[in-house]
């Protein structure tokens, strides 16, 4: 099949030592943690970005810090690339490895370490799921705000190297705005600690730079995040439009006029078709475009923002609207458009864009999208954030035939090129991995990207972390300095100093 | 400390021209925007200072969208009059360091982003550096870069916007800033609970966060400073929780509160424009304003830790205090010296945090680590991101810590 991505060559000399390296790996951690059988390693040899597919060297699942840090320590040495991952959710192949490539999953570091609600913070393992963390704490009134759809199975480690988001970041905010500190091993098997229980860190904001750096920076294995008191309630609400412009200009208007409910989700009609099929969770089928609209907080409360809200949906000719009498309905609204990826899975192979737009550019950028779709002969279905303009066409193909998925994979890059037109950029939530690497240039010039890999550089010197992804193969010789002062740094820590370079407690 | 020659430039060009001057010629310059906080961080030594006063104006401003770009030297007042009209803000609440540090001058948007300046509201809304989406800058060898952008939510790539937020102009001078607004709130309460001695003041802070009711400022006010907050606040220790929102719904979450509040001692109630006065008067740390000899800190630990470190600190020395951030920033004023090793030991006993010399003369800030000192690993990380954005080390030499 033809493939549109490159990976980088896999470098034969270190998979010609293939047979030393899982020897020399097992020997730095139990042997249940080393997966090498080619068996084994099929469930690791793609993402949720599932056209790409690599093979690793080798899967290591570490269960302790000291494991990753050993780990990353010994490929670094023998310039063995390395893949971090999480659940294996990423939507833009940000976890495909490569035939040269360790994968170091951290699944197995599981464990919510402390909870303190008086400091509203809980420390957790990097591979705990998103939603446990949720859970832990929901008898006692908190949780953990990012919520992005695949939460029932992604990592907090993948969401912090992706800077996850999710329905209700529209007040809530994003990963990088819910993480108070990480435990993070370097390049060269250091460990640091950054940030924690203070509300802001000291120095240089290296948690805003790790948050969203795809795995190229260090792999975290721990994180201290942010929990919030749980709203007394929440109501979503369903408004059903005669067109997707009319339901676009609504939210504009909503946002605009000062209100800012907890999501505003948007859902075109292939999505609700797809979606009620599946979860039958009751949304009007006589509708082009369907809003979900959560409000939260006391029933005076919400009484107060629905009223606005409902004002200015009828302005905009609003043909429908159910406001959830209960709980179970409520979560019945949110089972259909959290289930959407999946229910698109069932009915044909899609690949899922994630360009974000200002909110002024919505109905033009969605009318473009379904023409540019259309020009290759395929079918869209949108379901995304509305509220912050983070767009999600599903693109329908058949994978068996390799000429539609070519045009699927064409139509994605034109509509992510459309985003950027319109102000916005490639990737809200969902990450640049493979699938953006080499529209960057679209977005960045070749002086924002030399600024990038510098700094990138001054992490992973050999550039041995998730290699292949983020930044264009070609003109990658920007950071030679960043090399070249950070080999500097961890010869010195090498020689002598290497307990001052450990500060973890 | 004065420079010799001031630049304005007034395009990013001349920014750009200028910083590649210097980098060529290994001049170094301070980067300066209104000139307001130049009394907080270590002196910088340099020749020359290039000033973003001239580079003004805002660019890009559609209320509907929640977003707003600025050229780096337009002035707050600008852009806060340019909100306000449009019933919108800066969600953040940035500091105005002027009376604290008795400087003059007008604080610039670049400014705000360039220190994270933050306020009150930083405890349920995020940082300056959470709202800033996007910015241009100019870095060290004098190249114009971008990064972020104009949306609400963007992983493209690596996100340095983060990195220039809080930097003080030692990575790059910005040139222009993106960032997000919010509608101003429609109204707001302050709760105000009277005669709570620390501890007893952060478990209701902590209580009150716990409770959903979207508390927006929570903040302590021991007896010792009290009293400077004029009429507003009787002469005793007060704590203070702010509710803001929609009317009816404030309306609704202030009883609720209160039942709970009066529990633990005497509660009133503060209308809107008392509570708007009150928390501009804790957000520029009116308590501190008087005496401008004495040294003040800027402490940020977990804000269960905060009333711990002051109990600890006040059997060794002099001093006085107050608290934002439910606990969590803690405002010192030292009678004498600035004592910043006891202050740093205890903030690491306590679980860590960071401690900054908000407020002292050049020769003290020259001697003393203004900013809290990273473990070696840390810090050799942050020289290694400082060399790639400014290889000849020209902007703003010093200002965060001696070497760098």
């Amino acid at each position: 099949m033809t493939e549109l991505i490159a990976f980088l060559e896999p470098d034969q000399a270190v998979i010609g030592r293939r047979p030393a390296i899982i020897a020399d790996l097992a020997r730095l951690l139990p042997e249940s943690c080393l997966i090498s059988d080619a068996r084994e390693l099929m469930p690791f040899d793609t993402d949720a970005f599932v056209s790409y597919r690599r093979m690793p060297l080798a899967v290591v699942l570490p269960e302790t810090t000291a494991q990753v840090a050993a780990v990353l320590k010994y490929c670094n040495d023998n310039a063995i690339p390395v893949v971090p991952r999480g659940a294996g959710t990423s939507l833009s192949g940000g976890a495909i490895p490569q035939e040269d490539a360790v994968v170091i999953g951290v699944s197995r570091m599981n464990r919510i370490l402390e909870v303190d609600y008086p400091n509203r913070a809980a420390r957790v393992q990097a591979g705990v799921t998103n939603i446990s963390i949720s859970q832990a704490v929901d008898a006692d009134g908190f949780f953990y705000a990012p919520d992005p759809s695949s939460q029932l199975a992604c990592t907090i480690g993948g969401n912090i190297g992706m800077n996850s988001g999710g329905a209700h970041c529209l007040k809530y905010g994003v990963t990088t705005n819910n993480l108070m500190g990480v435990r993070m091993v370097m390049f060269d098997g250091s460990i640091v600690d950054i940030g924690g229980k203070a509300l802001d860190s000291a120095g240089y904001d290296l948690l805003g730079l790790i948050c969203g750096s795809e795995g190229q920076l260090g792999i975290v294995t721990e994180a201290t995040v942010r929990l919030i008191a749980k709203p007394e309630g929440a109501r979503p609400v369903l408004f059903g439009f005669e067109s997707s412009v009319a339901a676009g200009a609504c939210v504009t208007d909503i946002i605009g006029a000062g209100i800012i409910p907890v999501a505003i989700e948007f859902m075109d009609k292939p999505a609700i078709e797809i979606c009620e099929a599946f979860a039958h969770a009751g949304y009007p089928m006589d509708v082009e475009a369907l809003l979900i609209v959560e409000v939260e907080g006391s029933d005076a409360e919400m009484d107060a923002m629905l009223e606005r809200i409902i004002a200015i949906a009828r302005t905009h000719g609003v043909k429908t609207i159910r406001e959830s009498q209960s709980a179970t309905e409520a979560a019945l609204i949110w089972k259909g458009r959290k289930s959407a990826f999946g229910a698109t899975g069932r009915i044909a192979d899609y690949i899922c864009m994630d360009g974000t737009v200002p909110l002024g550019q919505l109905s033009y950028v969605l009318g473009k999208t379904s023409e540019i779709v259309a020009r290759y002969g395929l079918r869209v279905a949108n379901v995304f954030h509305a509220g912050d303009g983070n767009m999600h066409p599903l693109i329908l193909f058949d994978a068996n035939d390799p000429e539609e998925s070519l045009k699927a994979e064409m139509a994605g890059n034109d509509i992510l090129k459309l985003c950027v037109d319109a102000g916005g950029c490639l990737t809200g939530e969902h990450g640049v991995g493979i699938e953006k690497r080499d529209l960057m240039r679209h977005q960045y010039s070749d002086a924002d990207l030399a600024q990038q890999m510098r700094v990138r550089a001054a992490f992973d010197p050999k550039w041995i972390l998730n290699p292949s992804k983020v930044f264009p193969l070609d003109g990658r010789n920007g950071g030679q300095e960043g090399h070249q002062s950070a080999l500097a740094d961890a010869e010195r820590m090498a020689a002598g100093t290497a307990a001052a370079g450990r500060t973890a407690a | 400390m004065s420079a010799a020659e001031i630049l304005y430039p007034e395009t990013e060009d001349d920014v750009a021209r200028i910083v590649k001057e210097h980098h060529a010629a290994g001049q170094p310059m301070e980067i300066r925007g209104g000139g307001t906080r130049t009394g907080l961080g270590r002196p910088v030594q340099a020749a020359s200072a290039l000033s973003l006063a001239k580079l003004a104006g805002i660019t890009n401003y559609d209320p509907s969208e929640l977003v707003m770009a600025a050229r780096a030297g337009t002035p707050l007042s600008e852009i806060e009059a340019a909100l306000a009209a449009n019933n919108q803000m800066l969600t953040f609440e940035p500091m105005d360091h002027r009376p604290l540090l008795g400087a003059d001058g007008e604080p610039t948007i670049g400014g705000v982003f360039a220190g994270n300046i933050s306020g009150p509201r930083r405890l349920s809304a995020g940082a300056a550096r959470d709202s800033l989406l996007g910015v241009r800058f100019v870095n060290g060898s004098g190249a114009v870069v971008k990064s972020g952008g104009r949306v609400m939510k963007n992983v493209t790539g690596l996100d340095l916007v983060k990195l220039l937020a809080g930097s003080w102009g030692t990575l790059g001078v910005l040139c222009e800033v993106i960032f997000k607004v919010l509608p101003r709130p429609e109204t707001a309460v302050t709760i105000a609970l009277s005669g709570l001695n620390d501890a007893e003041a952060a478990e209701a802070m902590a209580a009150a966060m716990a409770m959903s009711v979207e508390v927006s400022g929570a903040a302590h006010l021991p007896v010792s400073v009290a009293y400077r907050f004029g009429d507003i606040l009787k002469s005793e220790a007060t704590t203070v929780f702010r509710l803001e929102g929609l009317a009816p719904s404030v309306e609704v979450r202030a009883e609720r509160l209160v039942a709970d509040m009066r529990r633990r001692g005497e509660v009133s109630v503060l209308d809107a424009q008392v509570s708007g006065e009150l928390w501009r008067d804790i957000r520029d740390v009116k308590p501190f304003t008087f005496h401008r000899t004495k040294p003040v800190w800027r402490v940020s630990v977990a804000p269960g830790a905060g009333h711990q470190l002051v109990a600890a600190l006040r059997l060794q020395t002099g001093v006085d205090a107050f608290y934002d951030w439910q606990g969590g920033l803690v405002w010192l004023q030292m009678e004498a010296e600035p004592e910043a090793d006891l202050i740093r030991r205890y903030v690491k006993a306590l679980g860590g945090g960071h401690a900054t010399l908000v407020r002292a003369d050049a020769a003290t800030r020259a001697e003393v680590p203004v900013f809290e000192p990273q473990p070696p690993a840390l810090d050799a990380l942050a020289r290694r991101i400082k060399d790639q954005f400014d290889p000849g080390g020209i902007l703003n030499p010093g200002r965060m810590t001696a070497t760098m």
